[in-house]
C-alpha cells in the first residue's frame, strides 16, 4: 500500500540549444496527467545540469527532448555523467527528431527507448509503468 | 422577386432542413457529430448568404489595392507579379550554403532565406561549449565578418534581396550583412532584405531568447530607428506567427498575437519618437499555412482587415504602407509527418494552395523530408517545382480573391476576426504584451492547445494519415541530409584565424564602446557596426550586451 503511494517521478529534460518545446511539454502534460509527479528542466540545459537535477530530485525516469540534431554528442555526455554521479537504477527514454540509424547505438549506451513522432502519449505512459524498477 | 427571394432565405434552409435534409439524415447520420477545423473551430454543415447578412460589401472587403485591402494588397496581385518564391536554406559550413544558394538562384528562385545554425540563433560563438553537437547542423554556421563574406560571395547584395530568420543577436546579423555589403562595394542604401527580429513572439513561442523583455524591445527600436535613416530597403521586423502556430496554437491564437506584437512594435517605435510613416511601411509579417485550407485562408483576410483599420484608427498614418499587411508565408512544418514522408508533398501542395488563395506575398514550402532533417537538394527542388505548378499550372493566380463572396470564407473571415478582438481585450487587460507575456499568459494558451490537439488525435477525433489511421509497417526510404563532421573542424578552425589574424585592441575597445552605449540611451547599431566591421564575433557581441542586460528566465508552464 505504502509501496504503492509514492508517485513515480520522471525529470523531462530538453539538452541542446533548440527552443521546440511543444512535444516535451506535450508529453509532461500527458505523464501528469497519468499520475506521475513530473519535473520539466526548461531549455538548453547542459548534460551537466541534467544529470545534476536527476539526482537532486531523485526521480525514477529521465525523459530527454531534443530536435536540434545533437543528441549523437549530447546523450553519451548525459549517460556518462549519470553513471559518474552513481545514478544507475534510472529509466532513461528519449523523444524528438532521432533518424532511425541512430537508435540502435542509443540504445547500446542504456537508454531504453526512443519515442519519435507521432507516438500516442499513452505509449510512453505504459512503457515506463512497464520498465520502471 | 429577388429581394423576395432574399427575405426568404433563412425560411427557405429551415424548410430544407426539416423536409430534404431530414429525411436523409433519419436514413443515414452524417459521419461525424462534431465537424472542426484543424484549430478545433467547428463548422456548420452549410454556409449561405444569412451567414453574410451583415456583409458590408466597401467596408469589409473593398477592392484591391484598396482599403482594408481584405481581397489583397495590390490591384493586380498576381496578375502583375507572382508571389516571390523564397526557399529557406542553410547548413554547414558558409561554402555549402553560398553552393546551395547559388543554385537555388539560378532554378528560378527570386530571393534568398538564411537558416542559421542555433549558436548564431542564441548569440554564441561555435567555440563556446554550448555549441557542442550544434555546429552547421540546422542551418548555416555564422560566427563573424569572415563567414558572412563567403556566405554571400559571387551573390550580388545589390540585386537579390536577402530575408534572415534571425532574432534575439538580430541586429548584430543585420550589421554583419550591412558590412559584407560594404565589402562588395555595396552601400546599405542599396540592400534590400528582412530580418525577423521579432522577440515578442521568441518568449511567447520559439523561446530563442538571450536578454529580459524590455532591453531586447529597446534593440528593437534602435534598430527601426537605425533602418528608418541608413538602410531604407530592409524590412526592419517579420512580425511572426509561424512560431506561435508551430508551437501548438490554433489559427486565430496565431492570428490575435501576431497581430498584438505587430502593434506593439509600432506602440514603441512612436513613443521612441519615430514618425509612424518613417517605419511602419518596413514592417512585415511572416504567417504559417496550415491545412485547413478554409480556415488559413480566411486567417489571411482577416489579418488584413484588422491590422489596416487597428493601425489607422491608432496611430493616423498618412502613408498607406504603413497600413497595409505585406506578409510571407510558410508551410506548416509541424503537420509534416516522419510516416510515409512522401506524402508530406501534398500536405505541403495544400498548404502553398491556402497561401496563395490567401493573397501571400512571398511564400516558402517545405520539403517532404524536414520531419527527420534539413532537406536534401532532391527534396528541396521538388517542393519549389509544387510552387512553379501552383503558379503557371493550376489557374489559382488568374484572379484575385478568388474565393472572396464566397459564403463560408466571409462568414469565417468574419468569426475569426470577432475572435482576435476579444483576444486583443484579454490582453489589454492583462496590461499588454510584454507584461501578459511575464505572467506566462501566451505560454499557457498555446500549451494548452497544443495538448487538446494531441488529444484529440489520441482519441481519433482527428485523422492523420499514416499516423493514426492507415498505419504502414514504415520505414524511412528517403535519403536524409548528413551533416559532415569535417563542418565543425573548418568552422573552429576559421574561427581561430579570424581571431589571431584581427586587430583584437580595436575589437575590445569597440566592444567596451557598445557595453557604455548600452548602459545609457545610445543607439547601439553604428557601435555593433563598428565592432562586427573589425571582426567581432557574434558570441563577443552579445556577451558584451549580457553583461550589461543579463538572460531571460522563463516561467516553467506546462
Amino acid at each position: 500500500m505504502t509501496e504503492s503511494e509514492r508517485k513515480i517521478r520522471v525529470l523531462v529534460a530538453k539538452p541542446g540549444l533548440d527552443g521546440h518545446d511543444r512535444g516535451a511539454k506535450v508529453v509532461a502534460r500527458a505523464l501528469r496527467d497519468a499520475g506521475f509527479e513530473v519535473i520539466y528542466t526548461g531549455l538548453r540545459q547542459t548534460p551537466e545540469q541534467i544529470a545534476e537535477a536527476a539526482l537532486q530530485e531523485d526521480v525514477d525516469v529521465i525523459g530527454l527532448s531534443i530536435l536540434s540534431g545533437a543528441h549523437m554528442r549530447l546523450f553519451p555526455e548525459i549517460m556518462k555523467l549519470l553513471k559518474e554521479k552513481g545514478i544507475d537504477d534510472v529509466l532513461v527514454i528519449a523523444g524528438g527528431i532521432i533518424p532511425e540509424e541512430d537508435i540502435k547505438p542509443l540504445e547500446k549506451m542504456g537508454i531504453k527507448a526512443i519515442f519519435g513522432p507521432g507516438t500516442p502519449t499513452g505509449e510512453i505512459v505504459e512503457f515506463i509503468r512497464k520498465n520502471i524498477k | 422577386m429577388v429581394t423576395k427571394e432574399k427575405l426568404d432565405i433563412s425560411q427557405q434552409k429551415r424548410d430544407w432542413e426539416n423536409n430534404t435534409l431530414k429525411k436523409t439524415l433519419d436514413k443515414s447520420p452524417e459521419r461525424r457529430e462534431r465537424f472542426m477545423t484543424t484549430s478545433s473551430r467547428p463548422i456548420a454543415r452549410l454556409y449561405t448568404p444569412t451567414d453574410i447578412a451583415n456583409l458590408d460589401y466597401d467596408r469589409d472587403l473593398g477592392f484591391p489595392g484598396q482599403y482594408p485591402f481584405t481581397r489583397g494588397v495590390y490591384p493586380t496581385m498576381y496578375r502583375g507579379r507572382l508571389w516571390t518564391m523564397r526557399m529557406f536554406a542553410g547548413f554547414g559550413t558558409a561554402e555549402q550554403t553560398n553552393a546551395r544558394y547559388r543554385y537555388l538562384l539560378e532554378q528560378g528562385q527570386t530571393g534568398l532565406s538564411v537558416a542559421f545554425h542555433l549558436p548564431t540563433i542564441q548569440g554564441l560563438d561555435s567555440d563556446d561549449p554550448m555549441a557542442t553537437g550544434e555546429i552547421g547542423v540546422c542551418g548555416v554556421a555564422v560566427d563573424s565578418l569572415a563567414d558572412m563574406e563567403i556566405l554571400f560571395s559571387r551573390i550580388p547584395l545589390d540585386k537579390v534581396t536577402t530575408s534572415m530568420t534571425i532574432n534575439a543577436p538580430a541586429a548584430v546579423l543585420l550589421c554583419l550583412y550591412i558590412a559584407a555589403a560594404e565589402k562588395q562595394g555595396i552601400s546599405s542604401t542599396q540592400i534590400g532584405g528582412t530580418i525577423q527580429n521579432d522577440i515578442l513572439k521568441e518568449y511567447q513561442a520559439q523561446k530563442t531568447w538571450i536578454f529580459p523583455p524590455d532591453p531586447s524591445m529597446r534593440i528593437i527600436t534602435n534598430t527601426l530607428e537605425f533602418c528608418t535613416k541608413n538602410v531604407p530597403r530592409w524590412n526592419t521586423i517579420s512580425i511572426s506567427g509561424y512560431h506561435i502556430r508551430e508551437a501548438g496554437s490554433t489559427a486565430v491564437q496565431e492570428l490575435a498575437f501576431t497581430l498584438a506584437n505587430g502593434l506593439t512594435y509600432v506602440q514603441a517605435g512612436v513613443d521612441a519618437g519615430l514618425a509612424i510613416d518613417d517605419f511602419a511601411p518596413r514592417l512585415s509579417f511572416f504567417f504559417d499555412s496550415h491545412l485547413d485550407l478554409f480556415e488559413e485562408i480566411a486567417k489571411f483576410r482577416a489579418a488584413r482587415r484588422i491590422w489596416a483599420r487597428e493601425m489607422r484608427e491608432r496611430f493616423n498614418p498618412k502613408n498607406r504602407g504603413s497600413y497595409l499587411l505585406r506578409f510571407h508565408t510558410q508551410t506548416a512544418g509541424v503537420s509534416l509527418t516522419a510516416q510515409q514522408p512522401e506524402n508530406n508533398i501534398i500536405r505541403t501542395t495544400l498548404q502553398a494552395l491556402a497561401a496563395v488563395l490567401g493573397g501571400t506575398q512571398s511564400l516558402h514550402t517545405n520539403s517532404m523530408d524536414e520531419a527527420w532533417a534539413l532537406p536534401t537538394e532532391k527534396a528541396a527542388t521538388i517542393a519549389l517545382r509544387t510552387q512553379q505548378i501552383l503558379a503557371h499550372e493550376s489557374g489559382v493566380a488568374n484572379t484575385i480573391d478568388p474565393l472572396g463572396g464566397a459564403y463560408f470564407i466571409e462568414a469565417l473571415t468574419d468569426e475569426m476576426e470577432e475572435e482576435v478582438y476579444k483576444y486583443f481585450d484579454r490582453i489589454e487587460k492583462l496590461g499588454g504584451v510584454v507584461e501578459a507575456i511575464k505572467k506566462g499568459f501566451f505560454q499557457r494558451e498555446i500549451s494548452d492547445s497544443a495538448y487538446r490537439y494531441q488529444r484529440e488525435t489520441e482519441e481519433k477525433e482527428r485523422i492523420i494519415v499514416g499516423v493514426n489511421e492507415y498505419i504502414t509497417d514504415d520505414r524511412l526510404e528517403i535519403p536524409v541530409l548528413k551533416i559532415d563532421p569535417e563542418v565543425e573542424r573548418t568552422q573552429l578552425a576559421r574561427l581561430q584565424k579570424t581571431r589571431k589574424s584581427r586587430n583584437n585592441n580595436k575589437v575590445e575597445q569597440l566592444l567596451s564602446r557598445l557595453q557604455k552605449a548600452a548602459e545609457g540611451t545610445e543607439n547601439l547599431l553604428p557601435h555593433i557596426l563598428a565592432a562586427v566591421r573589425e571582426y567581432a564575433t557574434v558570441g563577443e557581441v552579445c556577451n558584451a550586451l549580457r553583461d550589461v542586460y543579463g538572460e531571460y528566465q522563463e516561467p516553467i508552464i506546462f
